[in-house]
């Protein structure tokens, strides 16, 4: 029983250094689709994004030895394909959330595509730095390694929440989202925002989906995103569409994620796929206890509403 | 909306793009198109051995399809037929080892009927949260597709393992003598007949019943439906809840008729493709029948393509989401042409 209290401790940590690694995905997505969400569209395509910025990503890193020149890769990848969802979208009758399905299709079948020939080279990673290097404990050591790309997406949500409330073009997406006839009246063009929004969206995404191949888990597969661009749907609603609350609400999910590899690495291999889950579980029970049947909920844009 | 000329010329037409892009795609990837096309073909309806390929694989695309197809009467987009068929398959194993010693009529029966019960229950889940707490039915039973396989592979390595299957866990087998045969001479499981009855069923009760009456009028309009005293709440379970059996007798079938036993293989993808035949066919459930088998088709030449293209597999998908998308675009033109409108339909926006 003595080993157990010494298990619970390096879970934690495991758990608690695993939020920022895993969440750190989570951050860019969620971000991304808060972005394109606040004016007033939903892009459920963004688990496509992230499976082509991965494999995008990747590839570059491989070709051109410089893993920043993948990321980059990736963010142009994902809004050229906001583009594509932004383009379709723009007209009344095509279904934004449809739409959102048959990109995820399609850019993980093209990103699968392409792909195959990057599963087994290693190309190389971002960096990371180690802030636990004081610590003799491995544990603590493994927590604390924190990819600058984390810095970049924590450094990012009170950017954009300062975008969204401080900045004219932050404005335009508010009003473009909350109504779009008080955007015509003031003669915003809704089209090209919401263009743009999902481009940046897209982006951002992308981003997200390199850090995935490039850092953690680390290499290109076709496992490798397990819905985690469909999740930050969920997130972003849970996040009442604040940017800030984003950063907090990937944390908390990439906590969850981390469980069940924290518990495996000590040994525990019950229930190691139920652990897994708990990301859905946990996305499931925060939408059905923060949802409100009447359908309007605190900082939802009003254009969802109609 | 009855408008049968319309409704096939433009998605033909779609089609037609749709192949055109195909075949750009692959022309890019140094193919002659042609030939990609004709290995397509070849693979897909080429040869009675292909023909029966295709079958087997439209089968459960037909009752995935559904599981879209019934929510979207009542205007829901569920996409959570994967989750649904692992979880009718899972449950139709479970009652058809339980019901093993038994006569094979008892647990074919048993398991259909677990299986359509647990995945209707399954889905209706997704309906109750969306009517009850306005919880997104896509979100929601897109996360249960995950929930749903976490579930069938904690329990097939963990307490439902069979000791044998070390390489891929399974349950124990239902047996032998308790599997769906295959129709006469061929190689297609009698589960192609179930799907084609259950699409011909639903389309029936679709348009020609009370319950698919009420189900439009509560997907067209929301507060009419209210105002008119229809159950809403009792016809968007329904609907979720018939959806989802569809799907979990995908399930089952494909334990009953194909592996004999619960595994992973349950989430080999049909629940996905299911969504684009849905959407192929236009939330029709008559339409789904030949859409699916033309999806049945593209995944059966998957294979070939790889033989003697040597593309990847992820091929298939590519076709698929092309194919999508240009679907979806193509509703703009629904309305826009004069003479293609019915009489009905004229003088209508």
């Amino acid at each position: 029983m003595e080993t157990h209290d010494f298990n619970f401790w390096s879970v934690l940590i495991a758990v608690l250094g695993g939020a920022i690694r895993v969440g750190t995905p989570f951050i860019f997505v969620s971000l991304g689709e808060c972005l394109t969400e606040k004016s007033g569209r939903i892009n459920l395509g963004l688990e496509g994004n992230l499976i082509m910025g991965a494999m995008l990503g990747y590839a570059i890193s491989y070709i051109s030895g410089s893993p920043w020149l993948g990321v980059l890769a990736a963010a142009a990848s994902g809004c050229c394909l906001g583009l594509l969802h932004a383009l379709l979208c723009q007209h009344k009758r095509v279904n934004d959330i449809a739409v959102g399905i048959a990109m995820m299709l399609f850019a993980s079948g093209l990103a699968f595509f392409y792909g195959k020939p990057f599963i087994q080279p290693s190309a190389p990673r971002l960096p990371s730095i180690g802030f636990g290097d004081w610590s003799d404990s491995p544990v603590i050591r493994a927590a604390l390694e924190i990819n600058a790309l984390f810095f970049f997406g924590a450094a990012l949500a009170p950017l954009l929440a300062w975008f969204l409330l401080r900045t004219r073009w932050g404005n335009a997406v508010r009003v473009v989202g909350e109504s779009s006839d008080a955007a015509l009246a003031m003669g915003i063009s809704i089209n090209s925002v919401r263009l743009l929004s999902t481009m940046a969206g897209g982006a951002l995404a992308g981003v997200g989906g390199s850090y995935l191949s490039l850092y953690y888990p680390g290499s290109w597969s076709e496992g490798l995103s397990s819905g985690q661009g469909l999740m930050a749907v969920a997130l972003v609603i849970f996040a009442r569409w604040n940017p800030i609350y984003c950063l907090y609400a990937s944390l908390l999910f990439g906590a969850a994620a981390a469980v069940g590899p924290a518990l495996q690495s000590v040994g525990i291999h019950w229930g190691y796929y139920l652990f897994n889950a708990a990301p859905y579980i946990l996305t499931l029970a925060i939408m059905i206890l923060t949802s409100d049947r009447r359908g309007t909920l605190g900082g939802m844009p009003g254009e969802f509403n109609k | 909306m009855l408008n049968l000329r319309e409704t096939w010329f433009i998605s033909l037409s779609a089609l037609a793009v749709a192949f055109v892009l195909v075949g750009i795609f692959f022309a890019s990837t140094g193919n002659s198109a042609m030939e990609v096309f004709y290995s397509l073909y070849r693979g897909a309806f080429g040869s009675w051995f292909s023909w029966q390929n295709t079958l087997v694989r439209a089968a459960p695309l037909m009752l995935t399809a559904l599981c879209t197809v019934i929510p979207a009467r009542v205007g829901l987009i569920v996409i959570g037929g994967e989750g649904a068929m692992v979880v009718g398959g899972l449950c139709a194993a479970l009652v058809g080892l339980a019901l093993a010693p038994t006569s094979p009529m008892i647990v074919i029966a048993g398991m259909a009927l677990a299986g359509a019960l647990s995945a209707g229950l399954w889905i209706a889940a997704v309906g109750a949260l969306k009517y009850f707490r306005n919880v997104n039915e896509t979100i929601s039973s897109l996360l249960l597709n995950y929930i749903a396989i976490a579930i069938l592979n904690f329990l097939v390595v963990g307490v439902l393992k069979d000791p044998a299957t070390l390489n891929n866990p399974s349950t124990h087998a239902i047996g032998e003598i308790n599997m769906i045969g295959n129709m006469g001479s061929s190689t297609v499981h009698w589960g192609l007949a179930y799907g084609f009855l259950v699409c011909v069923g639903l389309w029936i009760l679709c348009r020609h019943s009370v319950f698919g009456f009420a189900a439009d009028v509560v997907g067209g309009n929301l507060r009419a439906a209210r105002l008119a005293g229809l159950p809403v709440a009792k016809t968007l379970l329904w609907c979720c809840f018939l959806g989802g059996a569809a799907a979990g007798l995908a399930g089952m079938l494909e334990i009953a008729a194909i592996h004999g036993r619960a595994n992973n293989s349950l989430n080999a993808g049909y629940g996905y493709a299911g969504i684009l035949v849905a959407f192929l066919a236009r939330q029709n459930p008559l339409a789904v029948i030949p859409y699916a088998v033309l999806l049945g088709g593209i995944q059966a030449s998957g294979g070939l393509l790889q033989r003697v293209h040597e593309l990847p597999d992820a091929a298939v998908y590519v076709i698929q989401g092309i194919i999508f998308m240009v679907i979806l675009s193509s509703e703009l033109f629904y309305g826009k042409f004069k003479w293609l409108q019915g009489k009905l339909d004229q003088g209508k926006t």
